[in-house]
C-alpha cells in the first residue's frame, strides 16, 4: 500500500487508541446514561451539560483543559505523576483525550435506549424475584445492547478521528501520539507529503466503513434476537 | 389469608379500600377507574400507598405506620398482567425459568403440561399469538413459586375466542393449586366463572364484598351497570341430550343449556343475565322457552332506567330479572308473591357457562 512504517505505527496506535477509549469509557457511559435517564437527583443537569461539554466545546479548549488538569503540574496530573501515571504527551493520554471527546455521543446513544426499554418488563421481573441488579443484568442491559453496540462504534469512530484536543493535549509526536488524523496533518505540512496523506485518509474511510458494517451486523443479531423485527 | 387496607391519593382519585381476601380465587370487580390494578399493584409492592397495611398469611408486607415495606422482588407474589410482559429477549424456556429460585423439573413440566405450552418452549415471545402469550405468562408466575397469584385483567386485550380459551386455565388453577389468586376483572362472566368469592368496587371503594354467588345475586350491587347484572346458577350436568342440549340438575330444577364440555357429574355454574329473563304470575303453558322456574319474590330493587331488578328465590337458587316499572307495577309484584322465572335456552351465553 505504499505506506511507510511511521505510517504504519499512525494507523495501529489509532486503533489502539480508540479501542482503549471506547472500552474504557463504556462501563462509566452506561452509568452516566443509567443517571441521566432514570434517576432524580440535584446537579442531574449540570452532569448532563458537563457530559455534552465536549461536543459543543472547541476541541482545542477541551485539550488545553485536559493539558492544565491532567498535565504534570495540574491537580490531577501532579496527583497520577506521583503515582508514576504520566498522561501528557503519552499515547495513553490520547486515550483519555479520545474517551473524553467520544463520551458525549456514546452517553446519548445509550441514553436512549435505555428511555425506550419498557420498565413495566422490570416491574414484571421484579415480581419474579429478581433484585433491581439483577433485573439491570438480566434484563435491561440485554434489552439497551443495540444502543450500547451502537454507541460504542460511534464512540471508537469518533476516537479514532479525534484531533484537536489530542493534538492540544498530547502534540504530535510520530511512534507515540500520532493518530492517522495528526499524521494527515503533518504530511499535509510537507511537500510531497500530499500521497501519503491521501492513503491515509483513505485508511480512515475504510475503517470507519469497517466499523458501521460490523455495528450493523451486530444490531442485527441482536434485534433478531430480542425479536423486534 | 390475605388482608389489605389501602389509602392513596391519585390525581382526581381517592383509593381507600380495606377488606379481607380469603383463600380460593378472589376477583376485584369494577370498571377501569375503580382502583382494582392500583390495589394488587400495592400488594406486589409496585406501588407505595400513602396509608396503608398489606398482611399475607401472617406475614407483613407494608405498613406505613410502622415503616414497613419488603421490596417486590422479596414478596414472592406472582402477577400475571394484562399484557403478558414476556420478555422479549427470552424463549419461553428462558422466560418461564426466570423466577425459578432452582431447578425442579417436576413441578415445571406439571405446570407445562397444566396450561399445555411444552410445544413452546423453544420459541421466541414475539412468535406467540396472544392466547399463547398470556399462558407463558400463568406459567412463568407460578413456576416462581409464588405464595400468591395476581392477575391483572389477563383477557382483557384477548378477543372473545382466545378468552374462551384462557378461562378454563384458571379454573384449573383455582381447582388444582392451592396458590391462592386474587384476579381483576370487569367482567361479570368472568367472576361467574372464576370467583370463589367477590370484592366490588367502585370509585376506589368497597361497595359489596362475599362469596360470588351472593354477591351476583345481589341486585343492589353493579359495579359493570345494570346490563351486567345477572344471577349465578349452579348445578351438576345430568346428562348430554342428543339435539344438542345439556341437562343440569339444581336443586331438583332442571335447567337446559347449550351443550357444555363438561362431563356428566360435573359441577358447572351458569349465569344468567337479568335482562334475559321473562316473569310471570301464572305457570305458563305452550311457549318455546325452555326454563320455568317457580319462585317466591325476594327483593324489588329500583334501577336509574326506571326498571326494577326482582330477586327471585327458586329451588334452583336464586335468580335475577331485570323488568320495567310499567311490567313491575302492572304484574302487582311484591315481596313475598309467587311468580314464574321464565329462562330462555338460547339466552345463555356459552361463555357464562362454566366450570
Amino acid at each position: 500500500m505504499g505506506l511507510g512504517p511511521s505510517e504504519w505505527q499512525a494507523v495501529f496506535l489509532s486503533i489502539k487508541v480508540g479501542l482503549w477509549a471506547t472500552i474504557l469509557s463504556l462501563p462509566v457511559g452506561i452509568f452516566v446514561a443509567y443517571a441521566l435517564a432514570r434517576w432524580e437527583f440535584r446537579g442531574k443537569q449540570f452532569l448532563n451539560a458537563l457530559v455534552h461539554l465536549p461536543l459543543v466545546l472547541p476541541p482545542v479548549v477541551t485539550g488545553y483543559l485536559l493539558l492544565l488538569v491532567f498535565g504534570t503540574r495540574g491537580a490531577v496530573g501532579s496527583f497520577l505523576a506521583d503515582l508514576g501515571v504520566v498522561l501528557a504527551f503519552q499515547w495513553t493520554g490520547a486515550v483519555l483525550a479520545a474517551a473524553i471527546m467520544a463520551f458525549p455521543l456514546m452517553v446519548r446513544a445509550i441514553r436512549l435506549s435505555i428511555e425506550a426499554v419498557d420498565r413495566k418488563l422490570e416491574d414484571a421481573a421484579a415480581t419474579l424475584g429478581a433484585s433491581p441488579i439483577q433485573v439491570f443484568r438480566r434484563i435491561t442491559l440485554p434489552l439497551i445492547l443495540p444502543g450500547v453496540v451502537a454507541g460504542s462504534v460511534l464512540a471508537f469512530a469518533k476516537a479514532i478521528g479525534e484531533f484537536g484536543a489530542t493534538i492540544t493535549f498530547v502534540a504530535n509526536i510520530p511512534g507515540q501520539t500520532q493518530t492517522i488524523p495528526s499524521a494527515i496533518y503533518a504530511f499535509l505540512q510537507v511537500p510531497d507529503g500530499e500521497g501519503v496523506a491521501l492513503r491515509l485518509v483513505a485508511i480512515s474511510i475504510l475503517i470507519a466503513i469497517a466499523a458501521v458494517l460490523v455495528s450493523e451486523s451486530i444490531a442485527q443479531r441482536v434485534a433478531r434476537k430480542v425479536g423486534e423485527r | 389469608m390475605l388482608t389489605i387496607k389501602l389509602q392513596h391519593h391519585f390525581e382526581g382519585f381517592r383509593l381507600d379500600v380495606d377488606f379481607t381476601a380469603p383463600p380460593g380465587l378472589t376477583v376485584l370487580f369494577g370498571s377501569s377507574g375503580s382502583g382494582k390494578t392500583s390495589i394488587i399493584n400495592a400488594v406486589a409492592g409496585l406501588l407505595r400507598p400513602d396509608v396503608g397495611k398489606v398482611v399475607l398469611a401472617g406475614s407483613t408486607l407494608l405498613d406505613t405506620r410502622t415503616g414497613v415495606y419488603v421490596p417486590p422482588h422479596q414478596r414472592q407474589i406472582g402477577y400475571v398482567f394484562q399484557e403478558g410482559r414476556l420478555f422479549p429477549h427470552l424463549s419461553v424456556a428462558g422466560n418461564l425459568t426466570f423466577g425459578q429460585k432452582s431447578e425442579d423439573p417436576v413441578a415445571m413440566s406439571r405446570i407445562v403440561d397444566l396450561l399445555g405450552i411444552s410445544h413452546l418452549l423453544e420459541r421466541q415471545p414475539n412468535t406467540l399469538s396472544g392466547g399463547e402469550k398470556q399462558r407463558v405468562a400463568i406459567g412463568r408466575a407460578l413456576i416462581s413459586k409464588p405464595s400468591l397469584l395476581l392477575a391483572d385483567e389477563p383477557l382483557a386485550a384477548l378477543d372473545e375466542a382466545r378468552k374462551s380459551e384462557i378461562l378454563p386455565y384458571f379454573e384449573r388453577l383455582r381447582d388444582e393449586i392451592a396458590t391462592p389468586i386474587v384476579y381483576v376483572s370487569h367482567s361479570a362472566t368472568e367472576v361467574a366463572r372464576l370467583a370463589t368469592s367477590v370484592v366490588a368496587l367502585e370509585n376506589g371503594r368497597v361497595i359489596g364484598q362475599g362469596p360470588a354467588m351472593d354477591l351476583l345475586a345481589d341486585s343492589s350491587v353493579a359495579p359493570m351497570g345494570i346490563r351486567s347484572v345477572g344471577a349465578v346458577i349452579e348445578g351438576r350436568v345430568g346428562e348430554h341430550c342428543p339435539d344438542g342440549l345439556s341437562e343440569l340438575r339444581a336443586g331438583g330444577e332442571r335447567l337446559y343449556v347449550p351443550k357444555v364440555a363438561q362431563k356428566v357429574g360435573e359441577t358447572i355454574r351458569v349465569r344468567i343475565p337479568a335482562h334475559e329473563v321473562l316473569l310471570a304470575i301464572d305457570e305458563p303453558h305452550a311457549i318455546s322457552a325452555l326454563n320455568v322456574f317457580k319462585g317466591t319474590v325476594r327483593g324489588l330493587q329500583p334501577t336509574e332506567d326506571r326498571g326494577v331488578v326482582v330477586t327471585l328465590e327458586t329451588s334452583a337458587g336464586l335468580i335475577l330479572s331485570r323488568v320495567t316499572e310499567r311490567s313491575a307495577s302492572s304484574l302487582g309484584l311484591q315481596l313475598g308473591a309467587t311468580c314464574f322465572a321464565i329462562v330462555k335456552t338460547v339466552a345463555i351465553a356459552p361463555e357464562d357457562v362454566g366450570g
